[in-house]
C-alpha cells in the first residue's frame, strides 16, 4: 500500500523546489485582527506561494505597561492587574503573584489557604485548557467542541463567581492570604462539577483524538524538538508536548503541591497533536488534584494571623477596635510592609510558568517588578517553527501554542 | 550544591561576588565576564534553561544605574540561579548578548532594550518589541513619568499626504494622575463642560 500523501510532505517538496519553479515572494500581514491569532498578535509573513518562508511576530498591541504600573502602587493594589495578564485563568495569576510577594516577606500561609489556592489553580487550569481546546477546535474546523467546552466553562464561572464575587476578574488573593474563605458547601459543588465533568471531557476528547480531519491538521505539524523547546524557553504543555517532563508542581513544589499525587503527561514528537494530548490529560490530572485537595481539606485559618503589617485584620475587628482600625488604615494607605530584598518565583500556570521577579527596597511598593510571561516565551519560537509550513498550518501551530496576548504584551 | 557553584564562580572569575538574595543562590559578576559565566554555569553546572533576562534601573542618583539580571533553571538539579552584572556606563548601558547561548534570550533582550534602553552587543536583531518602531523613550526607566510622554502617533507618510498630524488619544495626565495646579477634571474631560442638562435642569427637548 503506498504511503498516504500528507500536507507536510507537500510543504517540504515545495520548499525544495528547483529555482525555476520559484515564484515571487509575497508579504502577508496576518493579524492583529485575525480570528486565529486569539487576540492582537500580528505575524508579518513572507510567503512563497502557499509556503511560509519567513515569519516575524509583531507584539505590543496590548502593551499596558503593567511593570511600570506595579512600581507605582502597593502590593495589594496590583492584584487586579494580575487578573489581566492571562485573563483566561486569572485565579492562577493571583496565586502566583501572592506567593511571589510572600516569598519576599518570608510568609508561610496556613494549610487551608494553600489547599484553597491549589483547588482554584487547578480549576483555572481546567478552565484555560477548555478554552484552548474549544478555540483550537474552531481553528482547525471542529466547531462543536467549542460548544461543549464553553458549557463546562460556564459551570466553572458559576463556581468562581460564588467564591470570588466575579466571573472573570477574580482578584481573589491577598498578600498573606485570600480575599475571603470558601463559602459553605462550595467544595461539594466543586466535587459535583468534577463528577459530571470527566464523562463530558472524555466525550469531547473522543470527538478529536481519532478524528481524521483533526489529525490531518495536527499530526506532524509544527514539530518542536526537545532541544529547541528548552533553548527557546518554552514552558507548560508546549514544553511537555516536546517530551520534556518539566512541571514546577513536581520540580519545585509550592503551595503544598508535593502532598498530592498526579502524573505529568509528556508528548513524544512535539507536534501540535502532542500538545493537544497533553492538555487533554492535564485536565484529568487537575480533577485528580482537586479531589485530593478537597478530600484532605484542612480546617483552621485561611490567612496569616501573625503578619500584622501585611494582612488586614478581620472586618468585624476593624469596625469595633481602634488598634485594628489604625492597622487596617496603614495597610490600605501605605501598603503591606514588605522587607527589602530580591526574589524570583515561578508558578506552573495553565499556559506555562508565570514568573515574578520582585526587587524591594522595603515598604509597600516594589522598586521593580518583572513579569516573566509564558506566552511571550512560547511565541518566540514562531519564527523558527513556522518556516516551511503552509499558511493554513500557521493557524494550527498558533492554536496549539495556546497563548494569550494579555500576558505576552503585559 | 548551590553554594558550591557560587564559590566556584567567585574563585574562577575575579570580581565576582555573592549577591544578597531572598530565595535562590545569586552571584554578581563583572559585565565583561558575564558571557563566560553564563556559558560555564550552562555547560558545567547544568543550568540549561534560561528562564528570564531583565534589568533593574536603580535611579538617576545611583552610582551604578543599570543591573542586568539572568535567571537560570537547572532541569537536572531542579533549582534556580540568579546571575547579575552591573552595566559600566550609566549614560549608554550595554551588555553582551546571551543569544549565542540561548535563542530565548533574543526576545527577552529585545524587551529589555525596548523598556530600559540597554544595548545588547552581539544581538542579531535588536529592535523594539513592545513599543513601536521609532518610539523615542524607554518607559521603564525611573526618569520616565508614569503618566507617559505624548509622542505623535501618526504615520509620517500619511501625514505628508493628508496634512493630518493629530494625536489619536491624548493622555490628559494619564491614569492615577491628578497633579495639583495643572489640568483640572473639567479641562481634562471636555464632555464635563457640556452643562446643557444635568441633575438640576432637565435635558432640553429638541
Amino acid at each position: 500500500m503506498p504511503a498516504e500523501f500528507t500536507f507536510p510532505d507537500n510543504a517540504a517538496k515545495a520548499a525544495d523546489a528547483a529555482p525555476e519553479f520559484e515564484t515571487e515572494k509575497m508579504s502577508l500581514s496576518m493579524g492583529p485582527s485575525h480570528p486565529s491569532t486569539h487576540g492582537v498578535l500580528r505575524l508579518q509573513l513572507e510567503i512563497d506561494g502557499e509556503i511560509v518562508t519567513k515569519c516575524d511576530p509583531v507584539l505590543g498591541y496590548l502593551h499596558r505597561g503593567d511593570e511600570k504600573i506595579a512600581e507605582n502602587m502597593t502590593y495589594n493594589q496590583f492584584v487586579p492587574y494580575t487578573d489581566r495578564l492571562d485573563y483566561i485563568a486569572p485565579l492562577a495569576n493571583n496565586v502566583a503573584y501572592a506567593i511571589a510577594v510572600e516569598r519576599l516577606a518570608k510568609l508561610e500561609v496556613p494549610p487551608r489557604c494553600q489547599a484553597i489556592r491549589v483547588i482554584i489553580c487547578e480549576l483555572a487550569r481546567i478552565s484555560s485548557h477548555l478554552l484552548g481546546l474549544g478555540a483550537y477546535g474552531i481553528d482547525v474546523g471542529a466547531w462543536s467542541i467549542f460548544l461543549y467546552t464553553f458549557t463546562e466553562r460556564e459551570k466553572l464561572y458559576k463556581l468562581f463567581e460564588e467564591l470570588t464575587g466575579a466571573r472573570f476578574t477574580t482578584s481573589y488573593t491577598r498578600i498573606g492570604g485570600l480575599a475571603r474563605d470558601v463559602p459553605a458547601g462550595w467544595n461539594d459543588r466543586v466535587l459535583a462539577f468534577c463528577d459530571q465533568f470527566l464523562p463530558i471531557l472524555d466525550e469531547v476528547l473522543a470527538l478529536l483524538t481519532r478524528n481524521k480531519i483533526f489529525m490531518d491538521r495536527t499530526v506532524d505539524i509544527g514539530v518542536i524538538s526537545k532541544a529547541d523547546a528548552i533553548a527557546y524557553g518554552l514552558t507548560g504543555p508546549n514544553l511537555r508536548g516536546s517530551g520534556v517532563p518539566f512541571d514546577l508542581r513536581k520540580d519545585a513544589p509550592y503551595s503544598g503541591y508535593e502532598k498530592y499525587e498526579f502524573d505529568v503527561p509528556v508528548g513524544t514528537k512535539g507536534d501540535c497533536y502532542d500538545r493537544y494530548l497533553c492538555r487533554g490529560e492535564e485536565m484529568k490530572q487537575s480533577v485528580r488534584i482537586v479531589r485530593q485537595a478537597i478530600a484532605s481539606f484542612p480546617g483552621g485559618d485561611w490567612y496569616v494571623k501573625d503578619a500584622r503589617r501585611i494582612f488586614a485584620p478581620p472586618k468585624e475587628k476593624i469596625l469595633t477596635s481602634m488598634e485594628e482600625l489604625i492597622n487596617n488604615f496603614m495597610i490600605v494607605t501605605e501598603g503591606p510592609q514588605i522587607p527589602a530584598g530580591e526574589v524570583y518565583f515561578e508558578a506552573e500556570n495553565p499556559k506555562g510558568t508565570l514568573g515574578f521577579f520582585i526587587v524591594s527596597k522595603g515598604g509597600g511598593v516594589p522598586w521593580r517588578m518583572k513579569i516573566r510571561s509564558p506566552s511571550f516565551c512560547n511565541l518566540s519560537i514562531l519564527p523558527k517553527v513556522c518556516v516551511g509550513t503552509f499558511v493554513s498550518d500557521v493557524v494550527s501551530i498558533l492554536g496549539s501554542l495556546d497563548f494569550v496576548m494579555g500576558e505576552a504584551d503585559r | 550544591m548551590a553554594t558550591d557553584i557560587i564559590a566556584t564562580i567567585i574563585a574562577r572569575f575575579p570580581g565576582a561576588a555573592a549577591r544578597a538574595s531572598g530565595d535562590h543562590p545569586a552571584v554578581s559578576v563583572p559585565a565583561a565576564a558575564a558571557p563566560a559565566v553564563l556559558q560555564a554555569v550552562r555547560e558545567e553546572f547544568g543550568y540549561d534553561f534560561l528562564v528570564d533576562v531583565t534589568a533593574v534601573d536603580w535611579g538617576l542618583e545611583a552610582a551604578v544605574r543599570f543591573t542586568v539580571v539572568w535567571h537560570l533553571f537547572s532541569t537536572v538539579a531542579h533549582g534556580y540561579l540568579r546571575v547579575t552584572a552591573d552595566c559600566t556606563d550609566n549614560a549608554a548601558p550595554a551588555m553582551a548578548s546571551a543569544v549565542p547561548l540561548w535563542p530565548t534570550a533574543n526576545w527577552h533582550e529585545r524587551e529589555t532594550f525596548d523598556l530600559l534602553g540597554i544595548t545588547f552587543t552581539g544581538h542579531p536583531d535588536l529592535r523594539r518589541i513592545l513599543m513601536w518602531e521609532g518610539y523615542p523613550y524607554h518607559p521603564l526607566r525611573k526618569d520616565f513619568p508614569l503618566a507617559g510622554i505624548e509622542v505623535p502617533l501618526h504615520d509620517p507618510e500619511i501625514a505628508a499626504e493628508t496634512g493630518i498630524t493629530l494625536i489619536a488619544a491624548p493622555m490628559a495626565g494619564g491614569p492615577f494622575v491628578a497633579s495639583p495646579g495643572e489640568m483640572n477634571l473639567t479641562e481634562a474631560e471636555p464632555r464635563a463642560k457640556d452643562e446643557s442638562w444635568n441633575e438640576a435642569s432637565a435635558k432640553p427637548t429638541a
